[in-house]
């Protein structure tokens, strides 16, 4: 074997790509086509499915749920507009101002995943409660109305999902800005930059990249988490994640929770296809 | 000296307890090619990011002609440079990168155009407009750098290490074409490297810094010639130094009386009043002659040592002798080889009498340290 592989050294990438790919088609593809096939069934739990070709199914899902379609990808833009907010300056001060606490301080912005999804989630409705120690100190001491409440509201919510995936946001960033030589950002400065406009020309431009990924990486978890609508929020902020969820396990209605997650995936693509498109305009070259 | 147009007066630099800097005082005239020339670690490269506004100054101050430029920031200095690996950006063209400070200032696209293709021709890299940095080899982004600091005008250019990373035949190249580019502007150039033979073939005059201070100051054939410490004779190339006192004056001349006796004489000038010594010759300087026929080149006026040969090495256009004296000091010695072959040759174990003119000799002063240079000793009384 150790032979043969000797004089096809062009097998050899192949099969360090064999595991993961193998894996990819097992937990990925097939399950991907098996949902595919789902959507275009009909039938019931007791009469059984049967696949139809029922294209249908799609126009009326989307008629059926697109209020929670559209809040869905409007809630992902928001909370990747946020994320990124508070993400870039928290990665530009570790990578450029870390100095020796950088691994520290990546640590910690990482330690919230030490504890579960769910816990760290329902935490929070106890910090938001209506008369939780926050909200409840400040109505006691007059600075709120006692009708005021942020639980089973858009701001919860959208909360919610900013602080779970800024992780997601700050790492790829990090990484972007910690390979930047500051020595360009000092040329700028030297070639009449101000430190702004050197930010802006150099710092942003050569950061793309992590720009990019960090917004993936937030905005498809967003737009398809159902968690925190479900702990933080009311029926008015319903996602499409909690659709799906309650339609395959609640309603059991397989194929038209198979066709939604096929239309927020397409969603999502095309969301990102733009969005790629947007950013090639900048420099995307390293 | 014409009005200075760089001068740093008693800037001092700290890095937390560290001082990388010290009560450094410095003038560049208008239109000089200055070196900073030290080890790693001696401040050279400090002092050139506080000229240039990257590092601040914990004291003293700057000035580039009348303006005091102590506390701008870099964007607001006349100054632009060429930067150790060059730091081009990478996600713009070379055209962009030479564009660059004339963008920030607003310059006419057509300008740019024109002054860019200028500066292209000026650093020998026309039609490269469109390429990018990493498409470039080493020595055309150094070209690169050069045009990206140039075109902005700059009444001082700052230049750290820029040829560090070129290979030695480049590098050659490029010391030439700098020295070009810099007559043919005519602007100040302040150049830091730790490579002696480079500052020596490009400056008009060299600061030899050492922890953080300039040992001294001058001319590259004065610092060669008459270095006025031991580091600065070391760090400029091989020399031999011997202890001993000094005796009595004889005209422009002084006697010296060598730790074994012998008595060799120095420029008077040269002593400075000091009595313990060090005496040096460069190794080029000293002629080998087999003992016994001393008495043909022996004269009153040469310096004379006698010595064993131990070893031979041809390197060339020279051979290095190593030579033994009687009381166990050890001379190079380089011989030029005139003619080929190796009928000159010494071998070794051959008693040999070293030979020079004592115009050549230099003389450290041995009692404590040498006071660093200080060129600016009249401001600093003030």
């Amino acid at each position: 074997m150790l032979g043969w592989l000797r004089h096809h050294k062009g097998v050899v990438p192949y099969l360090f790509l064999l595991p993961g790919g193998l894996w990819l088609i097992v937990f990925f593809v097939l399950p991907l086509l098996t949902t595919a096939s789902v959507a275009l069934q009909e039938g019931s739990l007791a009469s059984g499915y049967r696949l139809t070709f029922n294209f249908g199914i799609f126009p009326e899902a989307i008629g059926r749920w697109d209020t929670q379609l559209l809040r869905s990808l409007q809630y992902g833009l928001i909370v990747t507009v946020l994320a990124m907010l508070i993400g870039y300056p928290m990665a530009y001060t570790i990578a450029f101002r870390g100095g020796r606490y950088k691994n520290i301080l990546l640590l910690l912005v990482i330690l919230p995943f030490f504890t579960s999804f769910i816990i760290r989630t329902i935490s929070w409705k106890f910090i938001l409660a209506d008369q939780g120690f926050i909200l409840g100190t400040l109505k006691e001491i007059g600075i709120l109305d006692q009708g005021f409440r942020l639980l089973a509201t858009p701001i919860a919510v959208i909360s919610g999902i900013t602080y779970n995936f800024l992780p997601f946001v700050v790492l790829p960033l990090y990484v972007a800005l910690e390979r930047i030589d500051p020595r360009l950002i000092e040329a700028a400065t030297d070639l009449y930059a101000s430190r702004f406009q050197a930010f802006l020309r150099v710092t942003l431009p050569l950061s793309i990249s992590g720009v990019f990924a960090a917004s993936l990486l937030s905005f498809i978890p967003a737009v398809g988490d159902y968690l925190n609508a479900e702990l933080l929020g009311s029926r008015n902020e319903t996602m499409i994640g909690n659709v799906i969820q309650r339609l395959f396990l609640v309603n059991r209605d397989y194929p038209e929770a198979a066709a939604l997650s096929l239309i927020l995936m397409a969603g999502i693509l095309v969301s990102i296809f733009f969005y790629s498109r947007l950013l090639r305009g900048q420099e995307l070259t390293i | 000296m014409p009005e200075a147009d760089v001068r740093l007066d008693r800037v001092t630099k700290r890095f937390g307890s560290f001082t990388a800097v010290d009560e450094l005082s410095l003038e560049v005239p208008e239109g000089e090619f200055f070196s900073l020339l030290g080890p790693s670690g001696c401040g050279k490269t400090t002092t050139l990011r506080m000229i240039g506004g990257f590092e601040e100054v914990t004291s003293g101050t700057i000035s580039l002609g009348d303006e005091d430029v102590t506390d701008l920031p870099p964007f607001k200095r006349a100054t632009n440079t060429v930067f150790q690996n060059y730091a081009l950006f990478p996600h713009l063209t070379v055209f962009e990168n030479i564009a660059f400070g004339l963008r920030r200032r607003k310059t006419p696209i057509g300008e740019i155009r024109r002054q860019v293709a200028s500066m292209l021709k000026l650093v020998e890299l026309p039609g490269y407009e469109e390429r990018r940095p990493n498409q470039v080899s080493g020595g055309q982004q150094q070209r690169v750098a050069l045009a990206r600091a140039l075109i902005n005008n700059p009444r001082v250019l700052l230049l750290d290490e820029p040829l560090g990373a070129l290979d030695l035949k480049l590098r050659k190249q490029m010391q030439v074409e700098l020295k070009r580019i810099q007559s043919e502007i005519g602007i100040t150039f302040i150049f830091v490297t730790h490579d002696q033979e480079e500052a020596m073939t490009m400056s008009d005059r060299i600061a030899v810094m050492r922890a953080g201070r300039i040992e001294q100051l001058g001319a590259p054939e004065e610092l060669y010639e008459r270095p006025r410490s031991e580091f600065v004779a070391g760090f400029l190339g091989v020399s031999n130094l011997l202890d001993g006192d000094v005796a009595e004056r004889d005209g422009e001349l002084v006697q010296i009386r060598l730790a074994n006796g012998v008595i060799i004489r120095a420029p008077a000038a040269a002593t400075n009043g000091a009595t313990k010594v060090r005496v040096g010759i460069r190794p080029e300087k000293l002629r080998v002659v087999h003992q016994g026929a001393e008495a043909a080149s022996d004269t009153a006026e040469t310096n004379g040592l006698d010595g064993t040969v131990f070893d031979a090495s041809y390197v060339g256009v020279s051979t290095q002798y190593l030579v033994k004296t009687a009381d166990g000091h050890t001379l190079t010695v380089y011989a030029q080889n005139l003619t080929s072959g190796a009928s000159e040759a010494l071998s070794e174990g051959q008693r040999v009498r070293l030979t020079w003119n004592p115009q050549h000799t230099f003389v450290i002063d041995d009692e404590g340290r040498v006071e660093s240079a200080a060129p600016l000793e009249e401001e600093s009384t003030t």
